[in-house]
Order: structure tokens, then C-alpha cells, then sequence
């Protein structure tokens, strides 16, 4: 390349147009970082966005702007650009800080842009006497050159300035330069080198490929691992695109304990982890306590408090058939693990000892609903619906209800089934009295007794009264199986227009007899004596149960969980991080900080007097220059002419 | 020559009386808030008492006015403060902390005055009345007394409330905007007499009164002016200063933005009505200009400062000094906005109504930055929501 090239290029790139471009570029770019959200996993986008955009967006890498090739590439140019006008400057402002101008003419003195000429009556060492203290009150240091009958003074201050200009813009290259260290752009070229590749699927650590691990040559990472109390682990994962990576760690990291700490107000305080370091390296492990805003620095890694989860508790449950009216099972299962029960799999996701949760009857009030697990209930070919039960039941309008949550897709809310506890606050009664409703027997037993009983079958024959019994046991089962739901739908198919309001109260007299009698025999099983009027709590709850079970169908679920007992653990979300970049960035800021503040507050000004000698006196040439702030450099100009000339 | 006129005495020589009195006092005051609550300061505290000491005396050796106003607010909240003793009930009963004291009710007056200012300062501009300029000042001196006062007794009632919840109030959006209000007094009431002119107050107060109806809106309408206690991210000793270098950076943007509007106005009424009042009464445009530079100069050196301290808070906090949270983001923005001002100024040598729609436009940017960011964006910064 000819020389005149490389000027022209080192003009384009030290340039102010494209410096000022650059910074307008990237706070574009970071502006769409801000209104996309970033690094949310693809199928979210492809939600928000639909296929077409998500796929424009992906290409321009607009779902990770930070990392992505287009803004490291206007970050790169503003390195290079900044470090050319560094380079074009630096000899000019170093010649500069050190030089007075003490060889100045009087025809460069003309040219200065402040100026002011005026004689004194005084001999030459009185009035250079006067010059000299009057600029050491201002601050500027000078140096005298003598020629002949002429003395040149040659002040200047602010040199700090100068080299301000030299830290803020060094300060930013070393700034950038660290901080593309630690971003992720040495995994992009090992990537793009091929050397590496993301892990996408959900599969244990020990299962991931060696092309998607890395090891202690990773010089540069944030990883996050969530390790249950008492639990290990000498690895970590890093989120990457739309997968994750898996980076080894050169020591255990073993879990003690995990910690939330409350204010009396029930808000948390704060989040604690005591953690042991078990490095083979070391002599002995190390022992510390970390919390938010107080990691642990080990051989240049940080181990911050992040998260917090559930470990793994156990939980004991009772599972209730809810289409059958066998016994109740006992069944231990733990949390993130698979447990079987018949053809279905049990999936819990989550348990929380407590959840507080604004109460619905006053502002800024919270109460405690207690003990909740989530989990998702998988039957054999593979369909699953999500629910969310609590351990103990909560009151709504002064009754007591088991409340459980169930919703068939993660994108709906929760839709509640609200159970109601009996007398002692326990499942037993409801679940009786539902388990019967699905006993063909039992239901038979009763409707043969109502069928007997009624008034009409004191005219009827056996055969009449086996039909009502077998249709009062066929509304039963409809019940069970739809609520009253199925019998109006059963009704609308089968029964013209103008019989349909008779039927339809004829039907659910029948259905009232049925479900009386079968919440009685309940009580009678409970040993409570029916032939009185039932107590108010007696006949509130049935109101309830009937509610609960015609809705009951809607639950999806071929068994409900009771929660008996748990044992919590806990898991400590940890995130380690090595960035070695910040031996460069902290530095590089505290740079920018003097950079700026000398650029500012040390602005240069230069002074020259020329003193020569008359006849009488001297005649005396002040002259001076400021490179900015001159509104103040008039004030100061004027002052010093003033106190050198009072007689103006 | 034995003692010329202008030997120059050197800078410790030349203080006042009162100066070293207010050194005196500082010295005392931090000696006896160290002898009473070492167990509770860590190293970083101690070194952030000994920093502050050093700021305070710098400031009031430079600027005398503060000295008073300092001393003043000192009085105020001790006076409030052994009104309390230990008991935050008399808040409600006690009349000195109901009706003047009480973190609430201080700011209730500060907001008050501050608008008061306000009408005053206009009321200089169509009058042209001396007296009216006077008054808007007093009042614009007593309210940032009051938000200070109410400040200070907040960080002492949020410690009457339980040990473990006290904090220094500057920890939520209803704390941060009385900061932002005083934070804008102080710098606009520096600028004025320096410059010796009370013709921009009008304008600058206008930001302030704008803050103060927020703050009304925030207690009256939200219920947010109650002291919550930290949430684990906040507990640490950087709040104390990464937030004030930041405010520092919002206060100067918004003054050198309102002065672009003066700046503005002023070059149109010297063009179409050169003989009507407000070509008369508002600054040279090379007076504006100078302290437009001078306030975004000051704001970007104090939001450098602050950004930096969110980033070495971040490192400790959030396991990188830099998430692309953001809040940070626009930080960053904001910062790249007025250094490509700065650049323009200081080396294309730009100035005048372009450079003044620039600061406005900034203070948008800015606003967006301090507010918008927590009513449309969601991310680690997510104490002040609206």
C-alpha cells in the first residue's frame, strides 16, 4: 500500500464524523437490545413475533445484540478509531504540556485571540515583580526569556487537561478492550472454529458430549448450577444461544446450608449459603459463608449467591382415587424426580414451605396459605396436566376449603378445585362421599332404598321400581362422570322443547334423593345419627360437596394428592464467574474518571507578557489564549489586565 | 519589595473565620458519629464518613452559602431528632415532629416551597422586581433545608423502626425524586450566584415542581412514601454512593436542558421582539451557553463516576460489572449521548440553538433512562416500580 493510502485511512478512522458515528451506533444498537428482550429461549420469540420475524430477527442476531458479530464489529471500529486519534494526538499534546511558548515573537502575540497593550511607570524589575505575583495568584507557572531591552514572560496552566484528553480516551480503549475479554467472543470463535458445540437437549451432566464441555482453558465465563443442601458440584452451566454449555470447575463446591433470613414484616433479608471449597490443590478445604453482595473470590473465580430453589425435598402423599372407590395409597416421592402410580407418572416440579400471598381483604397485607407442591401428572401416552396443591386448607367465607390448582397448558392460570374439609379439617368426609359416587354398588344399594321408599312405590310393582332404581343410579354415574353439565346435555338430546323444564325437575329430584342419601350413609359410616335434623356444619358441607363434585370432572385427574408430611431441601442457585477482563476495566475506568474530571476542571490557558523599557517606565503586551470554558478565561483575562493596569 | 499587593496568601491562609469554625464543626461531628456507631460501620463506611467529611469541607470552603444551609439542616434534624429519642410514635403526637419535622412533613413543606419558588421566580420574569428575586431565592434555600431535614430524620426513623431495616433514604423512586429536587436546587442555586442572575430560576424550578407533583402523585395516590426495609440486593455500602453521584448526573442534565430552553427562547426573542421582556430580562446567550456546557460537562463527569460505581457494585452484586441490564444500557446511552455533545462542543466547536435542542432532547433520553426504564422494561433494577 502507498503511503498516501495509510494517511488516508488513518485520517478516515481518526476522524471526529466517524468517532461521533460510532457512539451514535452503538446507543442505537443498544436501544433494540432494550426493546427485544434478550436471550429468552426461541420458542417465546417465535410466540411474540410469529415464524417470519422470528427468523429475520434471528439472522440479524437481534435476540442476543450484545454478543453478536454486527455490534462487536462497531465496538472493534470505535477501539480502532479512538486509538488512531490517541495516536495522532499524543506527540502534539506531550510536545505541548511541556512547552511554555517562551520563544513566541511579538507578530505571534498579535495573532492570539486575547490581547491588551498598555504602559507602567515603573522599572523593569518592579514591574516583572508585579507579573510574577499576579499570575502566581492565578495559578499559571511561567518562565522569563530576556532579549535585549525586551522580556518575554510565558505563563501557561491547566497542562492536566492535556493529559485528561490522553487518560479518558486510553481509559476507553483499555475499557473495551477488557470487556470484549469477557464477553463471550472466544467461545464465538471456538464455535466458529467448529472446536465447540451447544448442548440443547435437557439430559444428566454425564451425558454431554465433550464437544459442549469446557474445561480450565475457558479463561472467561459466567456459569450458573444449583446444588441442593449437603449436595456437590465441580461444574456449572453456561447459558448459550438457545442451549447451554457445561464448564468444569478445578474444585468441588460442597453445600452446608442455605439460608433466608426474614424481617419481622415477613420480606426477606437476606440469602445465605455456607458453602466448602474442596480443592485437591489445597491443604484444606475452605470454609465461608456467602450472601448477596458478598461472593466468595477463590483462584480468580467468584461464587455469587443467585437463586434459591427446592433441592430435592421428600414428600409423603396420599394419593385418593378419584374414580374408584379403592382405599387410599401412601406414596413417598420426591421433588424433580419421577415417581410411578399405576400407568400414570407423578412429576413434581416444585414444593414451597410457605407462600405468602397478598391477602384479598386489605392493602399491603400478606398471609401465609401454608405448605404448596406442583406437579405434573403424566398418563401413558405421554399427555400431562399441571397441578398446584396445598398441604392445608384455607377459609373462605368462614367455611374451611382444600384448594388445588390444575391447568392443562403452562401458558393458562391455574383453575382451582375448592374441596370442603370436614369437622376435622380433613379430607375423609368429601372424599367418601365422592369415592361413593363412583361405586356402581353403592350407588345401586341407595337408589334400590330411595326407590323403595318413595311414595309411589307403595302402588308399584317390583319391575317399576327396579327401572327408577336403575335410572337414579345411571343419573348417578352421569353426575360423576359430567356434573350436572352431562344430564342437561343428556336432556337437550333426548327431550323435546316444551317436556323439558318438567323432566329436567324431575331429574334433579331424583339426583337430590341419590346424593342425600349417599351423603347420609356417609355420616352413618362416621357414626353420626341421621334420623335428627343435621346440624347447620353438616348441611353447609353437603351444599359444598355436591358443588365440589359437579365440578369435580374438571379436576382431569385420576388420583388427588394429599400432602401428609415433607422433609424440605433446599438447593442454592450459585453463579461462578471468571473474568479476568476486569484487571484491565478497573483500572481502564478509574483512568476515565481522573481523564474527565482533569479534561473539565483543568482547562489549559496560556499568558504571555512582553515587557519592554521606554524613555519612562515600560509598555508592556499581554496577550493569552484558552482551548475552552473562555467565557470564564474573559473574566480571569480582564482581572489580571485590571491588576496590572489599575489605571484603566 | 518587601509586601507587594498581590504576595498571595496561600489558600489555607485566606480562610475565613467561619471557615475553620465550619472544619471545627465538621471534625466534631464525624468524630462523634464514629464514637457512637463504629460497631455498626464496616471499613468502606468509615472510609465513606472520612470522604464525605473531606466533600463537605471542600464544598463549604468554596461556597460559603452551603456552609449555612449545612448547618442549618444540621440543626434542624438534631432538634428532630432528640425529639424522637426512641420513640417513632411521637411522629403522630409530638406537635414539633407532626407539623415540621417529621420525615413526611418536611417534605410536605419542601414541596411546598419549592413551588412557591416557582410562581416567585416567574413572577420575577414578568415583573422585573428585585424584591420578587430575593424572596424566590429565600424560598428556594428553605425548601432544599426542608428536603434535606426530611432526609435526614428519615434515615434516622427508619432506624427507630427495627436496626436490622434501617438505611439511608435513597433506597426507592419516592426517596430518589426528593434527592433529584434538592440535588437541582443546590446545582441551579450555585449557578445563580456565581452568575449573579435569578432570571433562570423560572425555568429550572419548573423541573423541580414537576418532581414535586410526581412525589405528591407517589404518596397521595400510590401510599409509597412509607420506609420499606432493603431487599437483600440493596443492603450494601455502595447505595451510598453510586445513587447520589447519579442524581448529581440526572440534576445537571435536567438544569443544563432547561437552560436550553431559556437559550432557545431568548435567541427567538432576540430575533422577532427584541424590545419585549424576555429578550430584556433572560442572560446573554454566551452566558447560557457557558453554563450549558458547564452543567452537562459537570453532569457527565458525575454519571461517569456513577456508572462506574454501578459497575463495580454490579461485580459484587450480580456476578459481572456489566449485564447489558437495562438500566445499564441506558446509562450507557445517556453517557454516549451527551459525550457526542461534548465532542461536538469541544472540537467541532458547535454551539448556539442546536447545541441548546441537544440538551433538551438529552433530557428526554435521560428521563427515559431514570423513569421509563422502570415503567416499560424489566430487568435486575427493578426497585422503583411504578
Amino acid at each position: 500500500m502507498p503511503p498516501s493510502t495509510v494517511r488516508i485511512l488513518l485520517r478516515f478512522l481518526g476522524s471526529m464524523n466517524l468517532a461521533i458515528t460510532l457512539l451514535v451506533a452503538i446507543a442505537i444498537a443498544a436501544v433494540i437490545g432494550t426493546v427485544v428482550q434478550q436471550n429468552q429461549p426461541y420458542p417465546d420469540y417465535v410466540f411474540k413475533f410469529g415464524p417470519f420475524w422470528f427468523e429475520v430477527f434471528k439472522q440479524l442476531d437481534l435476540f442476543n445484540v450484545y454478543s453478536s458479530a454486527w455490534f462487536l464489529t462497531i465496538l472493534g471500529f470505535l477501539v480502532l478509531s479512538t486509538s488512531v486519534c490517541v495516536y495522532r494526538n499524543l506527540p502534539a499534546i506531550v510536545k505541548d504540556i511541556n512547552d511554555y511558548r517562551e520563544n513566541s515573537q511579538r507578530s505571534i502575540l498579535l495573532k492570539q485571540p486575547y490581547q491588551q497593550a498598555f504602559d507602567q511607570s515603573a522599572t523593569v524589575a518592579d514591574s516583572l515583580a508585579l507579573i510574577s505575583a499576579v499570575l502566581k495568584q492565578h495559578h499559571y507557572r511561567f518562565r522569563l526569556k530576556q532579549e535585549g531591552n525586551s522580556y518575554l514572560v510565558a505563563a501557561k496552566k491547566g497542562a492536566a487537561s492535556r493529559l485528561g484528553y490522553i487518560f479518558s480516551h486510553v481509559a476507553i480503549i483499555v475499557i473495551c478492550i477488557g470487556g470484549l475479554l469477557d464477553g463471550n467472543l472466544p467461545l464465538k470463535i471456538a464455535e466458529w472454529r467448529g472446536k465447540i458445540a451447544v448442548e440443547t437437549r435437557r439430559i444428566p451432566a454425564s451425558e454431554i458430549p465433550a464437544i459442549s464441555t469446557l474445561g480450565n482453558d475457558n479463561l472467561s465465563f459466567r456459569a450458573n448450577v444449583d446444588i441442593a443442601e449437603r449436595g456437590q458440584a465441580d461444574l456449572a452451566f453456561i447459558d448459550y444461544k438457545d442451549g447451554y454449555l457445561l464448564q468444569k470447575l478445578p474444585f468441588t463446591i460442597q453445600v452446608d446450608d442455605f439460608r433466608i433470613e426474614h424481617y419481622p414484616s415477613g420480606q426477606p433479608k437476606s440469602f445465605e449459603s455456607d458453602l466448602t471449597i474442596l480443592d485437591p490443590a489445597a491443604a484444606q478445604p475452605i470454609k465461608q459463608t456467602i450472601s448477596v453482595n458478598h461472593p466468595l473470590n477463590y483462584k480468580g473465580y467468584s461464587i455469587y449467591q443467585n437463586s434459591f430453589g427446592d433441592g430435592g425435598s421428600k414428600l409423603s402423599l396420599k394419593a385418593w382415587p378419584l374414580t374408584n372407590a379403592q382405599a387410599a395409597k401412601s406414596l413417598q416421592a420426591s421433588v424433580k424426580a419421577h415417581t410411578p402410580i399405576e400407568s400414570q407418572t407423578l412429576e413434581i416440579s416444585d414444593f414451597r414451605p410457605f407462600n405468602v400471598n397478598p391477602d384479598p381483604r386489605g392493602v399491603k397485607k400478606f398471609i401465609n396459605i401454608g405448605p404448596t407442591f406442583q406437579y405434573k401428572l403424566r398418563d401413558a401416552t405421554g399427555i400431562a396436566n399441571e397441578y398446584i396443591t396445598s398441604m392445608q386448607p384455607t377459609q373462605q367465607d368462614g367455611r374451611w376449603f382444600y384448594s388445588s390448582g390444575m391447568r392443562s397448558k403452562v401458558s393458562e392460570a391455574f383453575k382451582y378445585w375448592m374441596i370442603p374439609a370436614d369437622a376435622n379439617q380433613r379430607l375423609d368426609r368429601f372424599m367418601a362421599f365422592y369415592q361413593g359416587l363412583h361405586n356402581p354398588q353403592k350407588l345401586q344399594q341407595l337408589a334400590t332404598q330411595a326407590a323403595n321408599a318413595s311414595k309411589a312405590a307403595q302402588k308399584s310393582d317390583l319391575k317399576q321400581r327396579q327401572a327408577v332404581a336403575a335410572f337414579m343410579v345411571q343419573l348417578g354415574q352421569q353426575f360423576a362422570s359430567g356434573g350436572y353439565e352431562q344430564i342437561a346435555t343428556t336432556i337437550e338430546k333426548t327431550v323435546d322443547e316444551p317436556r323439558r323444564q318438567e323432566v329436567t325437575e324431575l331429574y334433579a329430584a331424583a339426583l337430590q334423593q341419590l346424593l342425600k342419601n349417599l351423603y347420609l350413609d356417609v355420616l352413618q359410616q362416621e357414626g353420626i345419627k341421621t334420623d335428627t335434623e343435621l346440624s347447620a356444619f353438616d348441611s353447609q358441607f353437603y351444599t359444598d360437596a355436591v358443588e365440589a363434585a359437579n365440578l369435580g370432572y374438571l379436576y382431569g385427574s385420576p388420583w388427588f394428592f394429599e400432602l401428609e408430611r415433607f422433609q424440605h431441601i433446599e438447593a442454592t442457585g450459585l453463579q461462578i464467574t471468571r473474568s479476568p477482563g476486569q484487571w484491565l476495566v478497573f483500572p481502564g475506568c478509574l483512568l476515565l474518571v481522573l481523564g474527565v474530571f482533569c479534561m473539565f476542571y483543568l482547562p489549559q490557558r496560556r499568558l504571555w507578557l512582553l515587557v519592554e523599557t521606554k524613555d519612562q517606565g515600560v509598555s508592556i503586551l499581554l496577550a493569552g489564549n484558552a482551548v475552552r470554558n473562555r467565557y470564564d478565561f474573559d473574566r480571569e483575562f480582564a482581572g489580571i489586565a485590571q491588576q496590572l493596569n489599575p489605571t484603566v | 519589595m518587601n509586601h507587594h499587593p498581590y504576595q498571595q496568601a496561600s489558600y489555607l491562609q485566606s480562610r475565613s473565620g467561619y471557615d475553620w469554625l465550619w472544619a471545627a464543626l465538621l471534625l466534631v461531628g464525624a468524630g462523634y458519629l464514629f464514637s457512637q456507631y463504629q460497631a455498626l460501620m464496616d471499613g468502606y463506611e468509615i472510609g465513606i464518613l472520612l470522604s464525605s467529611v473531606l466533600v463537605l469541607l471542600g464544598l463549604g470552603w468554596q461556597w460559603s452559602a452551603l456552609k449555612t444551609l449545612s448547618l442549618t439542616v444540621a440543626a434542624f434534624s438534631l432538634l428532630a431528632i432528640s425529639r424522637y429519642g426512641d420513640d417513632l410514635s411521637l411522629g403522630e403526637t409530638s406537635f414539633l415532629l407532626k407539623y415540621l419535622f417529621a420525615s413526611q412533613s418536611a417534605i410536605m413543606w419542601m414541596s411546598a416551597l419549592y413551588v412557591m419558588a416557582t410562581v416567585a421566580y416567574l413572577g420575577l420574569l414578568f415583573s422585573g422586581r428585585p424584591f420578587v428575586g430575593k424572596v424566590a431565592s429565600s424560598l428556594t434555600w428553605s425548601a432544599t433545608a426542608m428536603g434535606m431535614t426530611g432526609l435526614m430524620v428519615r434515615w434516622r426513623e427508619s432506624y427507630l423502626m427495627g436496626a436490622d431495616i434501617g438505611h439511608i433514604p435513597v433506597s426507592n423512586l419516592y426517596e430518589v425524586f426528593i434527592l433529584f429536587s434538592i440535588i437541582t436546587a443546590l446545582l441551579y442555586l450555585h449557578y445563580e450566584q456565581k452568575y449573579n442572575t435569578r432570571s433562570l430560576g423560572g425555568f429550572v424550578l419548573l423541573v423541580i415542581s414537576a418532581a414535586v407533583g410526581f412525589l405528591l402523585w407517589y404518596t397521595f395516590d400510590r401510599h409509597a412514601d412509607g420506609i420499606q426495609p432493603l431487599v437483600p440486593a440493596l443492603n450494601s455500602y455502595w447505595m451510598k454512593i453510586h445513587v447520589p453521584a447519579n442524581f448529581v448526573g440526572y440534576g445537571a442534565f435536567s438544569l443544563a436542558a432547561m437552560i436550553g430552553v431559556v437559550f432557545i427562547l431568548k435567541s427567538r426573542a432576540a430575533d422577532s421582539n427584541p424590545q419585549g421582556f424576555i429578550n430584556a430580562r433572560l442572560p446573554d446567550l454566551a452566558l447560557l451557553d457557558d453554563v450549558m456546557y458547564k452543567a452537562i460537562a459537570l453532569g457527565f463527569a458525575f454519571f461517569t463516576l456513577a456508572t462506574i460505581l454501578g459497575a463495580l457494585w454490579a461485580a459484587e452484586a450480580w456476578g459481572g460489572y456489566w449485564s447489558w441490564d437495562p438500566k445499564e444500557t441506558w446509562a450507557l446511552i445517556v453517557w454516549l449521548n451527551y459525550a457526542a455533545w461534548l465532542h461536538m462542543r469541544l472540537t467541532k466547536g458547535w454551539n448556539g440553538k442546536p447545541m441548546a435542542w441537544w440538551a433538551l432532547i438529552g433530557f428526554f433520553v435521560t428521563l427515559f433512562a431514570f423513569l421509563g426504564v422502570n415503567m416499560f422494561l424489566s430487568g435486575l433494577h427493578s426497585y422503583g416500580e411504578l
